[in-house]
């Protein structure tokens, strides 16, 4: 404890100490983050603001950001972004830093419903940055039907069998098929287990093709009447001018959040720890908003966010729909019966 | 000299050659034509528009993209030189260096980095970069590409080397040549085509790389591959596609030079 | 063709004094950058897999027995042989056999084209086959995706000359993949064809004719035999990274099963995060190509032994 506040202390005397002297450069930050997902000017800002030299570095999945971190990158980079279930993983695999109260001066912009979430509870070691759902939409010049129903995906209508596409994603495309079942998304009993695996199988045969990086484009051409995706980006396909429509099922969608964390061994800690606050003010969030067409958590951004996002139908869930869920962290166990049924289905 | 020319024709060859070309370009012009929509599309047509190259230039990556140009262009041009250079050296000993015990040995090393996915070897060698200490940077995706780039290289020289007798080098060598002399006065004119073709595979399997190089840069240091791999969540951009015309445009540029030189060079050879 | 002055695979020992320093080199770069990290890689295989990717430091063979041994879903069923990845094995062979095929189909007349042109044009078609390679992978693919999707150009053009009554369904077919291998390694089938080609002694074919043999039989029983070290070259070079591909299997295949790339691609950057079978597949997969690629090398030396 004691330790904790002297460095909280000397933190914070570092911070007004620099901040006292914006002129100089103050070093240096490393972030680990997604692909084409900040603003250039955004960092650029940062940059000017705190006299601070900022590189990044890219990863195109939240494994494979894992992957290079374990295989040795730890300690070269500051923050990086990972998605919710990643920040419970990176925590439990001991790979992040805590901060400490009062170590962030914004922290209180926190929109109370992303303060305490499941995967880092009171967000210990990240804020949030973007979030947004996954669900799936629907080419209506080829099905003009009713859509809020997983069993567009899983059990689908004539008009649409052999021109689906599902995200190439083991723990969106399972949470989504165990909400269909209504069943828990961890489950450990066989027979359910059994019937998610016969229920995958059966479904597979009317699916075109597995796609991430393609979801929206194959939704524009109309290759896909349906296809799973998240909402910012099917947006972006609505506004090429594709007539898609964004479902949010009965039965539920999936909720992603991706987070700001601190990485343990942080070469500049201090200057992570200014980029969060900085990322936590409402004009800089919104900005990142904006360009990735993605929700953030912070309160007063909401207001300073391009009309057509703030009021978009993917953005804005219809009054009544079911809620949106996390995908959740199985143990190792249960988790290796969910990889076997993965591989059985692309085998 | 006409039925000589005959016997060289094949009927048909010159068509499939068409069609290679066809194959080849067909793609580039979906690339080409998407570089200058209006929309942010690359599947819906919604107008000429320069704004995608306005953007490579002046937008607020066009640091990034230049840097990355860069890097990409000197890293394909070193990491292909080098490695043909290794290449042409182990073809020769493996080609002209009798037989020896550990040849069957050295096939295997030189050919090992195709035949291990690209994932494995950028894993392992981050993994051991790591455990060796090697600062992660511009020096380290050199080095990994250099070595991915040999096989690339030696195979074409190979095979070309072994098209070429023996007994040009023992005539030279019997006229009092040295190794050295053999081999730049006798060898290596012959074995030009293969050198090229060697030094072009690697430079584009260079260019090309995107997986060895994420997992082996260091922060901040960016190719074109991976400034490009933006795909994830926003999808391709036509600005990447406007950043490959313009790519397309500076190696056509080489081409043509190529090909003048190549008339002026024949030009004068064509005199004796 | 016995004794011929231009038998393929001329083995000579004018360099064989320097052969070690001419070695060194590339002994030296791959035995650190190469064989070092396959090393711990194959020690990898034998570890124990850390949950969400990663190894711990204790010797199993979990990884191979995943590889060969079905114990159902829940892992707990008398183990019987493992049918999943040797079909990924042989599904991933087939898709790069046909895509060498095809590679050869195509690129063997281009390159004996270029081969036969006048001199001052050959670089130039050697810039032409590899230029579109100036553009990265995935725009590429990306591109032919959007060719050969159902009611993309290709299907149009075909349906406005009216060679076709429907579109043809290509796009998520294994066609789709092959097509797309086919367009990833061309080039790479192409060059080190020409390079022997060209070297190709054209009095050869005339002697050929002489003893009138036909087109035909000038081509497969001269030419071909004449560049076999360029041929083999190709084909390894287009066969070999076929099988460990994933972005036009992905891309044009649509996903819907795995091939030997994607499936390790799966152990270290997808949700199974298993480093050890990862690395076991890769050895699997490396003992075998390295097996062929030897059992060739030793037979082409045979050949020439004979020919000598």
């Amino acid at each position: 404890m004691k330790t904790t506040l002297l460095k909280t202390g000397l933190a914070l005397g570092l911070t007004a100490a620099l901040a006292a002297t914006p002129a100089q450069a103050a070093g240096s930050l490393s972030i680990y983050h997604w692909f084409e997902y900040i603003p250039q000017e955004l960092l650029d800002k940062f940059a000017a603001e705190h006299g601070v030299e900022v590189t990044m570095d890219t990863y195109d999945s939240n494994e494979s950001m894992l992957a290079a971190l374990k295989a040795g990158k730890l300690g070269s980079y500051d923050v990086a972004v990972p998605g919710d279930y990643m920040v419970k993983i990176m925590a439990g695999e001991g790979m992040l830093d805590t901060i400490a109260d009062g170590e962030l001066a914004n922290k209180g912009n926190i929109e109370e419903q992303w303060l305490d979430v499941p995967f880092d509870p009171m967000r210990q070691h990240s804020i949030p940055y973007q979030w947004g759902s996954t669900s799936f939409s629907v080419n209506r010049d080829q099905y003009a039907g009713d859509i809020s129903d997983t069993a567009m995906l899983f059990d689908p209508p004539d008009e649409v069998k052999g021109k689906i596409n599902v995200l190439d994603s083991q723990g969106e495309v399972m949470a989504m098929a165990s909400m269909h079942l209504g069943m828990p998304q961890c489950s450990t009993d066989r027979t359910q287990l059994k019937e998610l695996d016969a229920l995958l199988q059966s479904a597979k045969v009317h699916w075109a093709s597995f796609g991430s990086d393609v979801a929206k484009d194959v939704l524009v051409s109309g290759d896909a009447a349906v296809g799973m995706i998240w909402n910012g980006f099917s947006a972006k396909g609505r506004a090429e001018g594709a007539n898609i429509e964004y479902a949010y099922p009965k039965q539920g969608h999936v909720v992603w959040m991706d987070n700001v964390v601190l990485l343990k061994d942080a070469p500049n800690r201090d200057n992570a720890l200014k980029f969060m606050d900085f990322l936590l003010e409402p004009e800089n969030i919104a900005a990142v908003s904006n360009f990735a067409q993605y929700m953030a958590g912070v309160n007063g951004a909401l207001e300073l966010l391009d009309e057509s996002l703030r009021t978009s139908p993917e953005s804005v869930p219809p009054a009544g729909s079911a809620p949106g869920v996390f995908v959740e962290v199985c143990d190792q166990a249960t988790q290796e019966v969910y990889d076997a049924i993965w591989t059985r289905l692309k085998k | 000299m006409s039925r000589a020319h005959d016997v060289r024709h094949m009927p048909g060859f010159g068509f499939l050659a068409v069609v290679c070309l066809l194959v080849l370009y067909l793609p580039l012009l979906v690339v080409m034509v998407y570089s200058f929509n209006e929309s942010r599309s690359i599947t819906l047509w919604g107008g000429f528009s320069l704004r995608w190259y306005a953007e490579i230039f002046y937008g607020p990556e066009s640091p990034k993209f230049k840097t990355a140009a860069w890097n990409s262009l000197t890293i394909a041009l070193i990491a292909a030189t080098s490695a043909t250079l290794i290449a042409t050296s182990a073809a020769i000993a493996m080609v002209r260096g009798g037989s020896f015990r550990l040849r069957s040995a050295t096939f295997g090393l030189i050919t090992m980095p195709i035949m291990v996915p690209e994932i494995v070897t950028a894993v392992a060698t981050l993994v051991f970069f790591s455990s060796i200490g090697f600062v992660l940077g511009y020096a380290s995706i050199l080095v990994a590409h250099i070595v991915f780039c040999i096989p690339f290289a030696y195979l074409p020289i190979s095979s070309r080397l072994q098209g070429i007798e023996s007994h040009y080098d023992e005539a030279a060598q019997d006229l009092y040549a040295n190794r050295w002399q053999t081999f730049r006065y006798v060898l290596l004119p012959m074995l030009l085509p293969g050198v090229l073709s060697g030094f072009l595979l690697a430079f584009i399997i260079s260019l090309d790389d995107f997986i060895i190089t994420n997992f082996v840069k260091g922060a901040g240091v960016e190719t074109l591959p991976t400034a490009i791999f933006g795909a994830v969540k926003q999808g391709i951009k036509p600005d990447i596609m406007a950043l490959s015309t313009l790519l397309l445009g500076v190696s056509v540029l080489l081409v043509t030079a190529s090909w003048w030189l190549g008339r002026k060079d024949s030009a004068t050879h064509d005199q004796h | 063709m016995a004794g011929g002055v231009t038998s393929s695979g001329v083995v000579g020992d004018s360099f064989a004094a320097v052969r070690t320093r001419l070695l060194a080199p590339s002994w030296l770069v791959l035995l650190f950058f190469m064989f070092a990290p396959m090393v711990v890689m194959l020690i990898y295989s034998f570890l124990t897999k850390e949950f969400r990717g990663g190894v711990i430091w204790s010797f199993s063979l979990g990884a191979y027995d995943q590889f060969f041994l079905d114990r159902g879903l829940f892992g707990d069923e008398p183990p019987k042989i493992e049918w999943t990845y040797i079909t990924i094995f042989l599904r991933s062979i087939w898709q790069a056999l046909a895509a060498t095929v095809l590679c050869l189909l195509i690129g063997f007349p281009t390159a004996y084209f270029i081969a036969t042109r006048p001199v001052s044009q050959r670089t130039a078609w050697l810039f032409l086959i590899t230029v579109p390679y100036w553009v990265n992978l995935l725009i590429r693919t990306v591109s032919m995706k959007f060719l050969i999707r159902d009611n993309g150009p290709l299907n149009e053009a075909l349906l406005a000359i009216g060679l076709i009554d429907s579109p043809l369904a290509l796009i998520n077919t294994d066609f789709a993949v092959q097509l797309g291998l086919f367009y990833s390694y061309l080039p790479f089938m192409v060059l080190p064809l020409y390079a022997s080609i060209e070297r190709y002694d054209f009095t050869l074919s005339e002697a050929a004719a002489d003893l009138y043999a036909s087109r035909r039989a000038v081509l497969f029983r001269v030419v071909v035999p004449s560049v076999k070290p360029g041929l083999v070259a190709g084909c390894i070079l287009v066969f070999v990274p076929s099988l460990g591909a994933f972005l036009a299997p992905d891309l044009l295949g649509g996903a819907k099963n795995f091939m030997i790339g994607s499936l390790i691609e799966e152990q270290f950057k997808g949700n199974a995060g298993n480093w050890p079978f990862g690395a076991a597949v890769s050895m699997i997969l490396l003992t075998i190509v390295m097996l062929v690629l030897l059992v060739m090398a030793r037979s082409r030396t045979r050949d020439v032994g004979s020919a000598a």
